[in-house]
This record gives structure tokens, C-alpha cells and sequence, in this order.
């Protein structure tokens, strides 16, 4: 019994993987029943290999799937071994990682067998059995399957903490080329109806105290980075309408992890764009946190990121006559705009600059990486850079100035043999 | 007025009433610190304290009278970071929370104000990663139990997360370098000492003190930990950057 839960569980996980979503945060279901669990600003509870944060149980429910997407390893195409978990397996596996503080909770995902609403009403009765027979508060994330019905997405969002559907590819084109038997209708449909019933139910709440919570962690999706031939432009144009459409409250951007052999898709052996992921979810972080347009970092003149920099100076850069700023001064928003001080250091100066005039020294002490942003800021001190530099000449300073993270290859490696 | 050495009984109150002392004797030059790191100098005059509740609970009342509940907390965690010397800084952030009729808590340009907020950041991620990185192994009689070794003495910023979060289980958390605990047995959380020392092995699996089903859920972690990584995305700086080394003892995936 326990070697072929094993057994499912390497498999289902191994095929869970490539979501990249592992987010247990923006809920805030307590543990009012004094049964187990509650959720909050979300724990990291280990970290893999690559990197990447463990927070949940991270599985599918089975990965035998009708689908024959060519980017994915579940497809029904490809020769793997196909297993499928039974509810209460599900169940048990979380409560006992649950109690020993492996996990925040579940995310529960699924390949598609027999059709779509078959397998999302297995996917709710594990949240339903874990919410009701086992008291169980943790953090549970559904997968929303593409073409389920909306009288069981509306389950799902009374047991979920956070519902997700993955829009896949960047475009549409790209969809139909990879995956032809599904079309983007089918994904907006689910993630159109539970965004109406969230605004609903936050209206019934404000009238009744006690109208059940309605996936209070909200929606997120995703997108598979450098499969297809799209722009930077196009994916961050489509993550910001998916923002605004749908009040996402994430959207991630998986690099292709390259699993076949297939013509359409980059070969075996590519590597995975892992510094263009970085710079995307860096734009990303600058839309929603920084008061950023994303019109500013990325348009027709400039469809791609650079990844030699961070988005922020490169925009800067582009940008030079808005500066310097006056660090004593400026509003937040300018100061958020300036590259090497981030949200908390800026937070930081516009308190500290009620007790006194700040110079380099209180700069650096709050932690403002003081080797970019000297290029943009003045500050209380005689010293700062007069000289005036060009775009070209304080790039290639600060990446003089900084280690290997900011360049892709490092030029200077020297040649042995 | 001289140089005085305040010694301390190493308690949270008996901290506080030194505060009260060196405001009430008017003690300008001091420093303050426990029996264990006091080094007796040749100069000054040695004040040894002995906890007051009362004279403790009126230097809280006066700092919670100055400062938001987050400046309190940050005095608090300060304190137990247990770090040489933070007993001075404390002060010294004391002394300006009182000399001063507006809030002081955002005056990073000031060296106490800026080192109060830097421990207070180290502590609460030491706080932070016990809460993620304790793993909790089911007993023999139905406890979960999990030792720890912190760098800090986090338990007492720690015991309201478990205890929210764990509330239909029994459970222990021990620290083995400070040789206590704390037990919630289903209604409250107590305060417990172990006469004998645990052992400190905590990847022990024996069916002695543990249940069966533990070492199959340790294994089924295992497996998939090993399986949710990708391979093609390795990145061991980032991996050793998030899970310190000092922490894989604690972590049933990393042994």
C-alpha cells in the first residue's frame, strides 16, 4: 500500500513541477473551528535544488490526459508512466504534511480525463473533504480546468483559497500552434465567472456579516516563456490587460523547460531563459509596486528587456533627463523610480528625512545600493557626480562596478587551452 | 556622577528594572549586562539588579505611551537577540524615545534607531525560518515533537503562530541550547524544561518514541522533494542563499 502511494506521488510530482505558482500568501482564512491550520502572509517551508520556494503540496490528481499540448510533459502523446491518486490519498498525504509542518497547504492540479467538468468535481471533493469532514484551514489552490462548468467553479471557490487557470502561451497564435484542441475561450470563460463572483460576494459581505468567503486569495495564471517567437512587449502587454481584466492577483512566467523533440518548440539541450524570466517578473514587480506604465519599460522602440540590466535602469537610462532627483525632497513616487533603492529603502528616507537632511553615508546605511543610484540622486553633500555622463558611459560604469549577476556572459573569462 | 556597570539577572523584567534604575539614579555613564558577561573593571561602581514588576511594568507603560505597538515589539525582539552589547543600544534607543516628543522611530540618520531596526530584522527572520524550517515528528503518544537550536531566543515571538495554527494536535517545541520548551496540550501552551537532555538527533526514526507512520511520511517528504526539482534549472548558490547550511539538520529532506 504505502510503496505504490509512493510510487504515485514521485510521478504526480514530477508532473506537477513546471507550474511555477507555489504562492500561499493574500489569504486570511483563520482557524476558527479550532481545527488545523490557518493561512496568512505564507511560509517558504524549504526550497529546491533549482531554488524555487516549497510552500505547498504541489501535485496532480493524475496525469493521464486527453490533451496533447506540445509544450507539456503530460500530454497524451508522450510514452510516460500514468498514475492517478484517489481522493482520500489526496487527503491524507496533506493533513499528515500539514501536521508535521512540511507544507501551507495544497495545490491541486490535473491532467484532463474523460472532460473537463469530470475533473474538476474530483478536484472539489478533495478541498470539500479536507474543509469539511477534516476541519482543515491551510491554504488550498485549484487548478481550474478550461471548460468547466460554472456551477462547479463555484464550489470550488467556496473550498479554495486561490483558483488558477494557465493561459499558456503569451498569444493566441502561439496557443493554436502548441495546442491546438484548446482555445483561449474556454480559459477566459472560468476566470471571467469567478472574477464576477469575488466583486459579488465582496458586495454581499459588506451587507451580511456572514457570507461565506469566496477564494479570498483571489486568481492567478500563468505564462510559458520562450516556446513561441513572442516579444517581451507582447508578454508583458498581455500580463498587464490580464491584471486589469480579471484583478489577477499573480500572473508568473515559467522559462520553456524543454521536454521534447518536437519541431515547433526550441530543441532538447536549450537552455531555459532563466535571466529573460527574471527580467519579466522584475517589469512585473515594477508595474504593480513601483507606479509603473508598462507603456514607460516596454513599447514599440523597445519590444524586449534588456538582460544585461534591470528594467528600471534601463528605463532610467532611456530617461536621463528626469534626473538627478533630490533624494531630501522628492515625492515617494520619484524616489521608487530611481534605480538601486527599492520599495523598503525608499519607505525608509522619506521617514528618516523628517529628522534630518540625509547624506551618502544614511543612504548606504539604509541600504540604497549606492553604486547605481549615485549616477541619478543628489543628496546633503557637496560630493556627487558632476560629470555628465552619457546612457552608454554609466552602464558601462555600474557594470564594471557589479558582480556576474547583471551580465550574461562573463567577458574576461579567460581561454586555458 | 561616575561610570557604573548594571548587572542584570538575564530576564526580560529584570532587564526593564535596570532601565528603571539608571532613570531613578540618574546614572549617566553605564553599561548594562548579565552576570555571565560581566568582566569586572577596574574602575566604576557595579549596580546588580534583582527583577521589580513593578518598576519593570512602569518603564513599559511609559514606553508603550511613546511608541507604536511595532516600535515595542522591535525593543522586545531586540532584546532577544541575545547579541553582546545590545542591552547598551537598547538603552541608548530608550533614552531618545524619552527625550523626545515626537516619535523617533523612523530616525534611521540615528545610530541606536537604525541598529534597533537592523537586529530587529535578523531576529525576525530567525523567527521567520523556524516557522518554516521546524519539522514536527508524531510520538508515541500522540505529540508532535520538534527540537530546534536557533540563533536567537525566538520561542516566545514563535508560540502564537503554532499555536493558531496547530490547534488539534498536541505538540512541543524544544530548544536544546536554552534547555527549555513549550507544550501545547490541546487548551494551553506551558513552559517546560526536560530533566534529562533529548536526544539531539533529531532525524531518528526509531518506533521506540515514534510512530509508525512517521518514518513513511519523512520518506513520502523525501520523495517528493527530490521530485518537484528540475534538474535543468540548478542553481545551488540561490538553493544554500534561501536553506542555510546550519539549518539541514533540522530539515527531514536534507538528511
Amino acid at each position: 500500500m504505502s510503496d505504490r502511494v509512493r510510487e504515485k506521488l514521485q510521478i504526480l510530482a514530477d508532473a506537477a513541477k513546471y507550474d511555477v505558482s507555489c504562492s500561499s500568501s493574500g489569504s486570511n482564512r483563520k482557524n476558527h473551528n479550532k481545527g488545523l491550520g490557518d493561512t496568512g502572509s505564507g511560509i517558504c517551508h524549504t526550497f529546491t535544488e533549482d531554488g524555487r520556494c516549497v510552500s505547498l503540496l504541489k501535485i496532480l490528481f493524475t496525469n493521464v490526459c486527453i490533451y496533447d499540448c506540445a509544450y507539456c510533459v503530460t500530454r497524451k502523446s508522450n510514452d510516460i508512466q500514468r498514475a492517478a491518486f484517489t481522493v482520500q490519498e489526496v487527503v491524507d498525504l496533506t493533513m499528515n504534511f500539514y501536521r508535521r509542518n512540511y507544507i501551507e497547504g495544497l495545490f491541486l492540479s490535473s491532467g484532463i480525463f474523460k472532460n473537463a467538468d469530470y475533473t474538476m468535481e474530483r478536484l472539489v471533493q478533495v478541498a470539500k473533504k479536507l474543509r469539511t469532514e477534516h476541519k482543515f484551514n491551510g491554504y488550498i489552490h485549484l487548478k481550474s480546468i478550461p471548460g468547466a462548468s460554472d456551477e462547479l467553479m463555484h464550489e470550488a471557490g467556496l473550498y479554495a483559497d486561490r483558483l488558477s487557470i494557465n493561459i499558456e502561451m503569451p498569444t493566441e497564435n502561439g496557443l493554436k500552434l502548441l495546442a491546438p484542441d484548446k482555445n483561449r475561450k474556454d480559459m477566459i470563460q472560468p476566470m471571467n465567472y469567478i472574477k464576477n463572483e469575488i466583486i459579488l460576494h465582496k458586495e454581499e459581505k459588506k451587507i451580511f456579516k456572514k457570507t461565506p468567503i469566496f477564494t479570498p486569495a483571489g486568481q492567478s495564471t500563468q505564462m510559458i516563456i520562450g516556446a513561441t517567437k513572442e516579444t517581451d512587449k507582447d508578454i508583458m502587454y498581455t500580463a498587464s490587460s490580464l491584471y486589469k481584466g480579471f484583478n489577477l492577483k499573480r500572473v508568473y512566467y515559467s522559462g520553456y523547460v524543454p521536454i521534447s523533440n518536437d519541431t515547433r518548440l526550441p530543441g532538447l539541450g536549450t537552455a531555459v531563459p532563466m535571466v529573460r524570466e527574471n527580467r519579466l517578473y522584475q517589469t512585473d514587480w515594477l508595474m504593480r509596486f513601483y507606479g509603473f506604465n508598462i507603456q514607460e519599460l516596454l513599447n514599440d522602440a523597445n519590444p524586449h528587456l534588456d538582460l544585461d540590466i534591470d528594467p528600471k535602469l534601463s528605463w532610467a537610462l532611456r530617461n536621463l533627463n528626469q534626473f538627478p532627483i533630490d533624494i531630501n525632497k522628492a515625492d515617494l513616487q520619484l524616489i521608487l523610480r530611481v534605480p538601486g533603492i527599492g520599495l523598503k529603502s525608499a519607505q525608509k528616507i522619506v521617514g528618516a528625512r523628517k529628522f534630518q537632511q540625509l547624506n551618502w553615508e544614511h543612504l548606504k546605511k539604509i541600504g540604497v545600493a549606492i553604486n547605481r543610484a549615485k549616477y541619478f540622486i543628489s543628496c546633503n553633500s557637496r560630493q556627487h557626480e558632476r560629470r555628465d555622463l552619457t546612457e552608454m558611459k554609466i552602464k558601462q560604469f555600474i557594470l564594471a562596478g557589479s558582480g556576474s549577476k547583471y551580465l550574461k556572459n562573463n567577458p574576461q573569462q579567460l581561454v586555458l587551452f | 556622577m561616575g561610570y557604573h556597570s548594571v548587572i542584570y539577572e538575564g530576564t526580560w523584567q529584570s532587564f526593564l528594572t535596570a532601565i528603571f534604575e539608571i532613570y531613578e539614579r540618574k546614572l549617566d555613564q553605564v553599561t548594562i549586562c548579565t552576570k555571565e558577561r560581566f568582566q569586572p573593571g577596574v574602575f566604576g561602581d557595579q549596580l546588580v539588579i534583582h527583577a521589580d514588576e513593578q518598576k519593570a511594568k512602569r518603564v513599559w507603560m511609559g514606553l508603550k505611551s511613546k511608541l507604536s505597538k511595532e516600535g515595542l515589539n522591535k525593543i522586545f525582539a531586540c532584546y532577544l537577540s541575545e547579541l553582546d552589547g545590545i542591552e547598551n543600544i537598547l538603552l541608548a534607543y530608550i533614552r531618545l524615545v524619552f527625550s523626545n516628543d515626537q516619535s523617533i522611530e523612523q530616525a534611521y540618520g540615528d545610530a541606536a534607531v537604525l541598529r534597533v531596526s537592523q537586529v530587529n530584522r535578523i531576529v525576525h527572520r530567525e523567527k521567520h525560518r523556524m516557522e518554516a524550517f521546524i519539522r514536527f515528528k508524531l510520538t508515541q503518544d500522540d505529540i508532535f515533537y520538534a527540537a530546534i537550536e536557533p540563533d536567537f531566543n525566538v520561542i516566545p515571538l514563535i508560540l502564537g503562530h503554532f499555536k493558531r495554527r496547530y490547534a488539534d494536535q498536541k505538540w512541543i517545541i524544544y530548544d536544546l541550547k536554552r534547555k527549555y520548551g513549550i507544550y501545547y496540550d490541546l487548551q494551553k501552551v506551558e513552559e517546560i524544561t526536560f530533566a534529562f537532555t533529548p536526544d539531539a538527533n533529531i532525524c531518528d526514526t526509531n518506533t521506540i518514541y515514534f510512530k509508525e507512520d512517521e518514518a513513511l511520511y519523512q520518506a513520502l517528504w523525501k520523495d517528493y522533494f527530490k521530485h518537484v526539482n528540475i534538474v535543468s534549472r540548478k542553481n545551488t548558490k540561490l538553493h544554500l542563499q534561501y536553506v542555510p547550511k546550519r539549518y539541514w539538520k533540522y530539515l527531514v529532506e536534507k538528511y
